[in-house]
């Protein structure tokens, strides 16, 4: 780390005042010069006050996870100076305001400190506090472009592309960068011995993140009701697929909608109108955070007893209960898996960033539909609200939903009898009718015990045929979702198993131990059920790691059972604080648990 | 929910409507509710009710939650789509369905234990929604299938079969309605067909949701003396505010308008509600005072029936969406996926 274009550094500010579009414009800068760049925004869940970090990361190589030291630390807010400092890695530097004097307690050794006066600055150059207040932030911006070497003819352009049409924004905005700029390259030796020189490595590249991504996914799969209650960090979905609509599906002449967005009243209606929906005939969606999954949870088993699809994006937050519901996590592994009560599984799909959250959210309806159940989409905090560096989103116009086993009224018109839960095709998929298509094709959706025809029963035979057959359905779903991603250098008997967005952390990880002599190949698996691929690997590796974040362990709990291993043969990593991952937690227990066996 | 196929005879001479189809033919399975329950005259009514409006069996939706009296769309239309969702939650499993196919008529059946406890919410919320429905509360006082609890809607002092007094105030869902907004309140007794069947018919017809409270007696564990919710309280406390008489749109022209007590309100089909008012001064169309008299009479421990409030003007959740008039599962995918020159246009904003 830290060199040309290989060094990370973090911003310290207090939320609600006006730092994020700052650090948009610093990340969005970086981007444009070409160079790898990923933002983590560690926020707190209030509106104003509280402390606020922003880390970018610049990684020539294309490494994207949350970087595991900073180069730099700009220290904004007074009441977290302490903690700042001490961030900062031996050697690296501290930016912060030197309007007011650094108490001398928190000056340390070896790491080198840079005062610039931003508060005065701004009090000197602009009239009202709220002005003072938002342009400190752009002032901050313009003294990491000197000393950092942001290109300012970009920063320029981007300036003019949003204030291109109000002139007074635009002059106090270019004012305030050229302040920091100005002050940094008068006082400093600019640029610091790290820093930034274009590159070429980010033309087939967006920077987006999960949530806007997964409702592009919803659009582009075709579906049209959408049902939800607010939770952080899952609101911006729908109000991402809210934005795209309006863009996309109104009718410009009629003001039409082909859509219809439903704000329930709790999770527990938004579950329902999804399902009332699917059973309808709509695609049909919400999106939750775990308190809204636990709600749910009644109806999941609803749909998953009477063959309904629906699909249910869950953005992952830090549990239990309210937990911290700004940071990330994945400890909702085994309750999507078995949600509801009684003999439940469902289909489980697990994206590593917003591109694959774009074609899962597609792929989401379509499984849906072809085995007529729940599927849940499991997200978290850092995919969803994070901004990425992700390959450009692409469609294949060729795409046509797959909307499953439906009879329309001419092949209902070719059956004897149309019984709603009879397997004929041995799948353990049963083909269904839409509500108002025939006459024959009308049953009954029943919560309670029913039979092959969908008819009340408490007959054990009845009972067991319509279990056994979901559980077929399972089983068959296993050949039919994504197949885990294995990244392999050659022979090697260290597997790192994975999920979600830990991916990027962990193949990181793997390459660091490779230099270090260690070959590590690494599996992330990408949907429950597991397929036969996960077996393979877990048993072609002598010494398999489970990577993941959450306490308990859940994927690989979900691995010993599903898949009959011996939990003995697993060794977890295990990291749920609620920030997204690093190479170093994974580098570092690996070293540790290698070193312990062979001495 | 159980229920036993009925055989399929059905009497030669038996009358058709328009399309061809007897009055057995809006029938369902036999019901296995105890014999005597006023849910099963709620089935007959609305079977009448289909009958005579001549829907077509399986574009109709029906819809309901858990308890005895979710069970009655099992006992009625055959041949239509039903669809028994969990307890107290049937409002919103029917707004999606009707969000994605806007052209089925729904019929939502629901209990007083369903709807004003564990629904509350969800009745509430599907009022203000304003879903094309008719919802109908079979209000019996208690909760039948859990064996005999009091519901939200039993009365102060009304006894329990073992002669507990039941001390919480009631929650009315006419009351409740009027409140909140509903576009069409009623209120009716399941022994008295002849009111309830056209009430039901306007609302079917009406543009948003209907709301019918239909008090229907629970033989088994609420018919007994010093219950407020027996055959013999209600019909002794009945008063009936407004006479309903429903006129489907071919019929229109034929029915003279000669009596000056009679509001004639034009439903969103076209159709007609002839609404005679039976106390001096009720106007069903004004909110406030269908309001103030509803609670007078309930102070009074009377219940006011008929159709008491109607409002043709409000906007039904369509509307509201400004969803298309095609039913979205209706939208071919070609006009609903923008595609890839869009998504590439697309692309630039996030760089
Ligand atoms: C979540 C849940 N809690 C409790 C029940 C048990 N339960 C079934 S029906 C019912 C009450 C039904 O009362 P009501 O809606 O008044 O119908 P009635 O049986 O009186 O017609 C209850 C509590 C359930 N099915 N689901
Ligand atoms: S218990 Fe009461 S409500 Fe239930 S079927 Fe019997 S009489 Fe009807």
């Amino acid at each position: 780390m830290s060199g040309i274009n290989d060094f990370a550094f973090k911003i310290g500010t207090v939320n609600g005042t006006g730092s994020a579009s700052a650090n948009a414009l610093l990340m969005q800068a970086i981007f444009r010069m070409g160079i790898p760049v990923t933002g983590k925004n560690i926020f707190p869940s209030n509106i104003q006050g509280l402390p606020t970090w922003y880390e970018i990361r610049v990684s020539r190589d294309g490494y994207t996870a949350r970087p595991s030291a900073v180069d730099l630390v700009v220290a904004l807010n007074p009441s977290t100076y302490a903690k700042d400092v001490a961030t900062v890695r031996p050697g690296g530097y501290l930016l912060y305001d030197s309007t007011w004097p650094l108490d001398p307690d928190l000056v340390r050794e070896g790491i080198t400190i840079l005062g610039i006066p931003f508060g005065q600055l701004c009090v000197d150059a602009f009239e009202g506090d709220r002005d003072r207040t938002l342009l400190r932030n752009i002032a901050y911006a313009g003294s990491l472009a000197a000393l950092l070497g942001i290109d300012m003819e970009i920063v320029g352009g981007m300036l003019t592309e949003k204030y291109g049409k109000k002139p007074k924004l635009m002059a106090s905005n270019q004012k305030a960068i050229q302040l920091g700029y100005g002050y940094a390259m008068e006082h400093f030796a600019c640029p610091l011995p790290f820093h930034l020189a274009k590159m070429d490595a980010t033309a087939d590249s967006i920077l987006i993140d999960g949530n806007t991504a997964s409702a592009l996914g919803c659009v582009f799969a075709g579906a049209t009701v959408g049902a939800w209650y607010p939770i952080t960090p899952a609101t911006a979905l729908m109000e991402a697929f809210k934005g795209f609509c309006e863009k996309y599906r109104v009718d410009p002449e009629t003001g039409m909608h082909n859509y219809a967005i439903l704000q329930a009243e709790d999770e527990i209606a938004a579950a329902g109108i999804v399902i009332g929906a699917g059973w309808a005939g709509a695609r049909s969606f919400t999106n939750t955070s775990g308190p809204g999954i636990s709600l749910m949870q009644e109806f999941i088993g609803l749909a998953y007893y009477t063959d309904i699809p629906a699909v249910f994006f869950d953005v992952q937050r830090c549990g239990p209960a309210t937990g911290m519901p700004t940071r990330t996590q994945q400890a909702d592994l085994m309750t999507l898996a078995y949600a509801s009560h009684g003999d439940t599984k469902h289909i489980v799909l697990f994206p590593a960033d917003p591109h694959e959250a774009f074609g899962m959210a597609v792929e989401s309806f379509d499984l849906a539909e072809r085995f007529q159940t729940p599927v849940f989409v499991a997200s978290d905090l850092d995919i969803g609200m994070n901004d990425w560096m992700v390959k450009r989103l692409t469609w294949d116009d060729r795409y046509r939903p797959d909307r499953g086993k439906v009879l329309d009224a001419a092949a209902l018109e070719a059956l004897p009898r149309f019984s709603r839960y009879a397997d004929v095709d041995g799948d353990g998929i049963a083909a269904r009718t839409l509500p108002g298509v025939s006459p024959k094709g009308a049953y009954f959706v029943r919560g309670s015990g029913h039979d092959k025809h969908a008819a009340y029963t408490e007959d054990s035979d009845a009972y067991l045929e319509v279990v056994d057959r979901l559980k077929r359905k399972f089983a068959h779903a296993a050949t039919m979702v994504p197949a885990p991603a294995i990244h392999s250098h050659g022979p090697a008997d260290v597997g790192l198993v994975t999920i979600g967005g830990c991916d990027a952390a962990v193949r990181e990880a793997a390459d660091i131990l490779r230099a270090q002599g260690i070959a590590a190949d690494v599996m992330r698996i990408r949907a429950f059920p597991f397929g036969e691929a996960v077996r393979e690997f877990i048993a072609g590796h002598e010494r398999v790691f489970v990577i993941e974040q959450n306490r308990d362990a859940q994927l690989r709990s979900l691995l010993t059972i599903e898949l009959s291993v011996d939990p003995n043969t697993l060794t977890s990593i295990l990291d749920y604080g609620g920030m997204p991952l690093t190479a170093k937690v994974v580098v570092d227990a690996v070293s540790a648990h290698l070193a312990g066996v062979t001495a | 929910m159980t229920s036993i196929a009925k055989p399929p005879v059905r009497h030669p001479s038996s009358r058709t409507n328009g399309r061809g189809l007897a009055l057995r033919d809006y029938e369902g399975a036999m019901s296995t509710l105890c014999a005597g329950c006023g849910h099963d005259s709620v089935t007959a009514a609305l079977v009448q009710a289909a009958w005579e409006l001549e829907l077509e069996p399986h574009r109709v939706g029906k819809m309901s939650g858990i308890g005895c009296s979710s069970k009655t769309t099992a006992y009625f239309m055959k041949q239509s789509h039903g669809f028994n969702s969990v307890h107290g939650r049937m409002p919103s499993v029917t707004s999606g369905a009707a969000a994605a196919n806007r052209s089925l008529t729904y019929i939502g059946i629901s209990g007083d234990g369903d709807s004003l406890s564990i629904g509350f919410g969800q009745l509430s919320h599907a009022i203000r929604r304003n879903v094309d429905m008719l919802y109908v509360i079979e209000n019996n006082g208690v909760y039948g299938l859990t064996k005999g609890q009091f519901s939200a809607s039993a009365d102060i002092g009304s006894l329990s079969k073992k002669g507990e007094a039941n001390e919480q105030a009631p929650i009315d869902p006419v009351l409740l309605a009027l409140t909140l907004g509903a576009t069409f309140v009623a209120r009716s007794f399941s022994g008295d067909k002849k009111q309830l069947v056209p009430i039901l018919k306007a609302g079917l017809a009406h543009n948003g949701l209907a709301l019918v409270d239909v008090i229907s007696p629970c033989v088994s564990f609420n018919d007994h003396e010093g219950s407020t919710k027996s055959y013999s309280f209600t019909r002794d406390h009945e008063v009936e505010v407004v006479q309903t008489d429903f006129v489907p749109l071919q019929r229109e022209i034929t029915v003279p308008e000669t009596d000056a007590h009679v509001r004639v309100v034009q439903m969103h089909d076209g159709s007609k509600v002839r609404l005679r008012a039976t106390q001096a001064d009720y106007d069903p169309t004004n909110r406030e005072s269908a309001y103030a008299y509803v609670r007078d009479c309930q102070l009074r421990h009377e219940l006011a029936t008929g159709l008491l409030f109607v409002d043709e003007g409000g906007r039904s959740m369509h509307e509201m969406l400004r969803t298309v008039e095609k039913p979205l599962i209706d939208v071919p995918y070609e006009e609903l996926c923008p595609g890839s020159a869009a998504l590439d246009a697309l692309m630039r904003r996030f760089r």
